[in-house]
């Protein structure tokens, strides 16, 4: 019988937004004279005690959770955007506390998504291997006992000496990385930020997550790529809208995810739903169509390997003070984001600050997709910090067929491009 | 749905019901209010010395004075207010060598002016390791009480050079037996700093307005308190009120002890006690029911 290390018992967060800033002081001052009265909050709308998963800037972003890790459990945790993953992990490593339920944890808990946390860029890597190893948990002995460890593990041990600001952005990752790696958890908590390292980091990171899981520890492991998570988890948990609704296999939950994700929309032509409110709740920028578009003037599902498309997006906008973008990604039916791109990526020009309706469109090339079935993510966001202000998972659906397809259907790889490729030879 | 409900009611049949004592940890909603995790604190001490360490290391990174800012500061104030205050205001300083009035209301408010500051950006400033990692939050301010103590520390040695000096010139001072408060009068200063500090970080994190409200407020503060003059000018009937100000009474005991000069009024310094300990009490029961939750709202 394996013992447990994690046990949720009916874990609910309850958040509200957008309430914080103009007002709140004098709201705050109503309310708390209301409440001395023994008077009902008389900002309260009628109908507040509504549970549904969100309503009017509130959200329940978990739900009635319980779950149960095993010592040894590799658990990937799947779920789109906003399904609650994060605030899960947020609450277990004691960054917010939940609203109601509890969580009982046996051991050390450990995360690599504070991956160089509280490093200060005036201390030398010896010093900031100190404060970042003591801010992660462990005491002064603890370091000094793993330093080398971890200064040959991170391979900088000449610059050792140096103050962090004069080092490259790799080598501050490689350190930050090796601190994290030899906190030795019994619980260690992975997000799927791990994307952003480059590949080598990647795959250190999944590394590490393998020799932790044979030493029988447990891992919980949140990624949005189904491939990464089939290879690694040996038990898998669906979330979506805040609850959990489905605990078992891998692959079952794979499945899942995968089939009620894309509420297959095979007509090429997404359109805004008044009820589509999702996301942020900020709508600065609202994209109300987006359409897969061929030279036949009308919106498709299926597009043939060696035909060019465009994808349309109209939208609305209010005036906004600061510099925007319209983003696509293309994912592949194992849930590999293949690429993603970005409407400022060729130039800035378009995106006027006031207010207004307009269309974007994008051209992608074709004999670039290997034939199969893939979803299209797309939405908006801010720049230059890229945060998402709305974001339309996996909203549409295409499929590259094979007609105009002359390779070895055999060979290796994401893409699948047509290059050129020019010869030269003397005959001798 | 009724997969949903389905699993919810399975899951909760076959929960293992396993003893308290077994976990090393339970997250629950609210804690209780006057917890205030010192085992957890005293557990992290070593984190507290690294803040404190990377607080003075890195201050004077590439400066070329180093530390030696620590005193050059209230110096140079206290020149400036012996010329402005002593020489063209010509303010009274009860008999004290101007150069060391200054100097001892300087060091001393140059304690308590910079705990607070620092303490109340506890939650504004650290959002980005706060949102990352758990740790007591109270490291934070506790870090910064004893990092502004080195500097206080500097700044004290400093003060008792210049005293010697002038005792050595032959200046009627005569530090005395109060002297021996010293360590009370500084606790009492860092509890009102603390108290103080943690009560607004705790509610910058809903109004920011208090941010800008401390940097003016300490300096009206100031002017509130005997820093630039002896409370013994004051008219007889703003003394009363004057000796509300909880740092009154330990800026006039503190001068006292050191220069012979000031007052002793030990019902205004136990008023003053008394006002702390309610400051740091709100200060506590606010910064914990905060902690648990400000990364949801700032």
């Amino acid at each position: 019988m394996p013992s447990p290390v994690i046990q949720v018992e009916n874990l609910s967060k309850y958040y509200r937004l957008g309430l914080i800033g103009g007002g709140t002081l004098r709201e705050d001052f109503t309310r708390g004279v209301a409440k001395l009265r023994g008077q009902p909050n008389p900002l309260l709308k009628v109908d507040e005690q509504d549970h549904g998963n969100r309503k009017d800037g509130q959200i329940w972003a978990l739900r009635d959770v319980n779950l149960e890790v095993n010592e040894g459990d590799i658990l990937g945790i799947i779920g789109r955007n906003g399904a609650g993953k994060s605030t899960l992990l947020k609450i277990l490593s004691k960054i917010t506390s939940p609203t109601e339920g509890s969580i009982k944890i046996k051991g050390r808990i450990g995360s690599l998504l504070e991956v160089g946390t509280g490093f200060h860029p005036e201390l030398t890597g010896r010093e900031n291997i100190y404060l970042n190893g003591t801010i992660l948990g462990m005491n002064r002995a603890e370091v000094s006992r793993k330093l080398e460890e971890i200064v040959d593990f991170s391979g900088i041990s000449e610059f050792i000496d140096t103050p962090v600001k004069r080092y490259s952005s790799g080598m501050t990752v490689r350190l930050a990385f090796a601190v994290a790696a030899h906190l030795e958890p019994e619980i260690l908590i992975v997000d799927e930020v791990l994307a952003v390292g480059d590949a080598m980091f990647q795959k250190k990171c999944i590394g590490k997550m393998s020799e932790v899981a044979s030493r029988g520890r447990s891992v919980l492991f949140v990624s949005h790529n189904m491939a990464s998570i089939s290879r690694l988890c040996n038990r898998g948990v669906l979330i979506e809208n805040g609850t959990v609704i489905l605990d078992g296999t891998v692959d079952q939950c794979i499945e899942r995810y995968l089939n009620q994700n894309a509420p297959r929309n095979h007509s090429g032509l997404w359109m805004r739903k008044n009820s589509d409110m999702k996301t942020t709740g900020n709508n600065d920028i609202e994209i109300n169509s987006a359409v897969i578009w061929t030279e036949k003037k009308s919106p498709v599902y299926r597009i043939h390997y060696d035909q060019e498309f465009r994808l349309i997006f109209s939208y609305k906008k209010r005036y906004t003070p600061y510099q925007w973008t319209i983003f696509f990604r293309i994912i592949d039916s194992m849930g590999v984001t293949v690429f993603t791109s970005w409407s400022n990526d060729a130039s800035s020009d378009f995106q006027v600050r006031e207010q207004c309706e307009g269309r974007l469109e994008c051209f992608l090339p074709s004999s670039l997709l290997r034939p199969g079935v893939y979803s299209i993510t797309f939405g908006s966001s801010k720049l230059p910090a890229r945060k998402v202000i709305e974001s339309h998972d996996l909203a549409l659906t295409f499929e590259i067929d094979e007609i105009g397809f002359k390779m070895n259907p055999g060979r290796w790889g994401v893409i699948m491009p047509l290059l050129e490729w020019v010869s030269h030879c003397k005959k001798s | 749905m009724y997969i949903i409900t389905e699993n919810r009611k399975l899951k909760t049949i076959f929960v293992k019901q396993l003893p308290d004592n077994y976990w090393t940890e339970i997250i629950k909603p609210h804690g209780h209010i006057f917890d205030l995790k010192l085992k957890e604190l005293w557990k992290y001490r070593d984190l507290i010395y690294l803040f404190v360490h990377r607080d003075f290391v890195a201050q004077y990174k590439q400066t070329i004075l180093g530390p030696a800012w620590h005193f050059i500061q209230p110096l140079f104030t206290t020149i400036i207010f012996t010329v402005i205050f002593g020489k063209i205001a010509q303010l009274s300083t009860d008999g004290a060598p101007p150069f060391l009035f200054y100097m001892s209301g300087t060091v001393i408010w140059t304690y308590f002016s910079t705990v607070l500051t620092a303490t109340s950006s506890t939650f504004t400033a650290n959002t980005a390791i706060f949102g990352k990692v758990y740790f007591p939050r109270l490291v934070i301010p506790v870090a910064n009480l004893f990092s502004k103590l080195i500097a206080f520390a500097i700044q004290f040695f400093f003060f008792l050079c210049f005293l010697g000096y002038f005792i050595w010139q032959g200046s009627d001072i005569q530090p005395n037996i109060w002297v021996l408060a010293t360590p009370l009068l500084l606790l009492m200063m860092a509890a009102l700093g603390f108290g103080l500090g943690i009560t607004i970080s705790a509610m910058t994190t809903r109004y920011r307005d208090l941010v800008v409200l401390v940097g003016f407020g300490v300096q009206l503060l100031m002017y509130a308190s005997p820093i630039i003059y002896p409370l013994s000018t004051l008219p007889e009937e703003w003394r009363f009120w004057a000796g509300l100000n909880p740092v009154a009474p330990i800026v006039e005991l503190f001068r006292y002890a050191y220069l012979g000069t000031g007052s002793t009024d030990l019902t205004m310094l136990g008023t003053s006690f008394l006002m702390i300990s309610g400051i740091l009490f709100v200060g506590i029961i606010m910064f914990n029911k905060v902690e648990r939750t400000f990364m949801d709202t700032i």
